[in-house]
């Protein structure tokens, strides 16, 4: 099953994507409430750093999100229309210097909430991948 | 999503969110925290009791609220986190920067 959506860069849609795609991936399996959690904050924060950062929050601006849910895994592609950026210049916000800095963890949780994450050159396309088992 | 405030008897302001805490509404929670100071309140809860989840803009939000409160002499705590929020406190270390109890009345009864 797949199901492809393509959203204007308006982060009051955010909350009611998340849970159209959760709604479509759970549908026959109820993971654990942990599992839908993580689900929920991980693509809820894809979908800002698309808008936010990527797209630069301009409505004319559109993020694709794909979620494929196959038998083991589920696979959610969020992307944006930016340039795309180094994934690995993203330093962990963790540090006791960092912590009061209001912002710079989003992909940081993405990275600890799920079991793989990719991006695609040029960093407009990030895949996150939650495993079923 | 909703923010709801309330006064306890001995003076804390109480907000309650309800729903998530994402990009799309972390500047209403601020305008709130922000008008309560204003109407010089200094001990303020946020409960998460009724909260879904907390995207990293709402973390933030969270942190810019704790350092304004700090600045202008007052307190904040945070209530109500369940298993799954907590997490994400703990996985930034956040959990380090707040106050932070079970519940709301274990938050009010030392304040």
């Amino acid at each position: 099953m797949e199901i492809a959506l393509r959203i204007p860069s308006e982060v009051s849609l955010i909350e009611e994507v998340v849970e159209l795609v959760a709604r479509h991936c759970f549908a026959g399996w109820e993971p654990p409430r942990r599992v839908q959690f993580r689900f929920r904050v991980a693509l809820s924060e894809a979908l800002a750093n698309a808008m936010v950062y990527g797209n630069g929050q301009q409505p004319a601006l559109c993020v694709e999100v794909r979620a494929e849910c196959l038998p083991d895994a589920l696979h959610i592609h969020v992307t944006d229309e930016g340039p795309g950026f180094d994934p690995a210049s993203v330093r962990d916000p963790v540090m006791p210097d960092d912590l009061e800095l209001p912002c710079g963890r989003g992909l940081f949780l993405i990275r600890n909430l799920m079991d793989d994450v990719r991006f695609t050159p040029p960093g407009n396309s990030i895949c996150m991948t939650l495993r079923r088992t | 999503m909703a923010f709801t405030t309330s006064k306890n008897p001995t003076g804390v302001l109480i907000v309650e969110v309800e729903g998530q805490l994402i990009v799309g509404n972390r500047q209403e929670l601020k305008a709130t925290i922000q008008q309560a100071l204003d109407n010089g309140e200094r001990k303020l809860l946020v409960d998460f009791a009724k909260t879904g989840y907390i995207d990293s803009s709402g973390l933030g939000a969270l942190v810019s609220i704790s350092k304004k409160v700090r600045e202008q002499g007052g307190e904040l705590r945070l209530s109500g986190l369940n298993e799954d929020l907590r997490s994400l406190f703990e996985l930034t270390k956040l959990d380090t920067l707040f106050a932070i109890a079970d519940d709301s009345a274990q938050a009010l009864a030392g304040f």
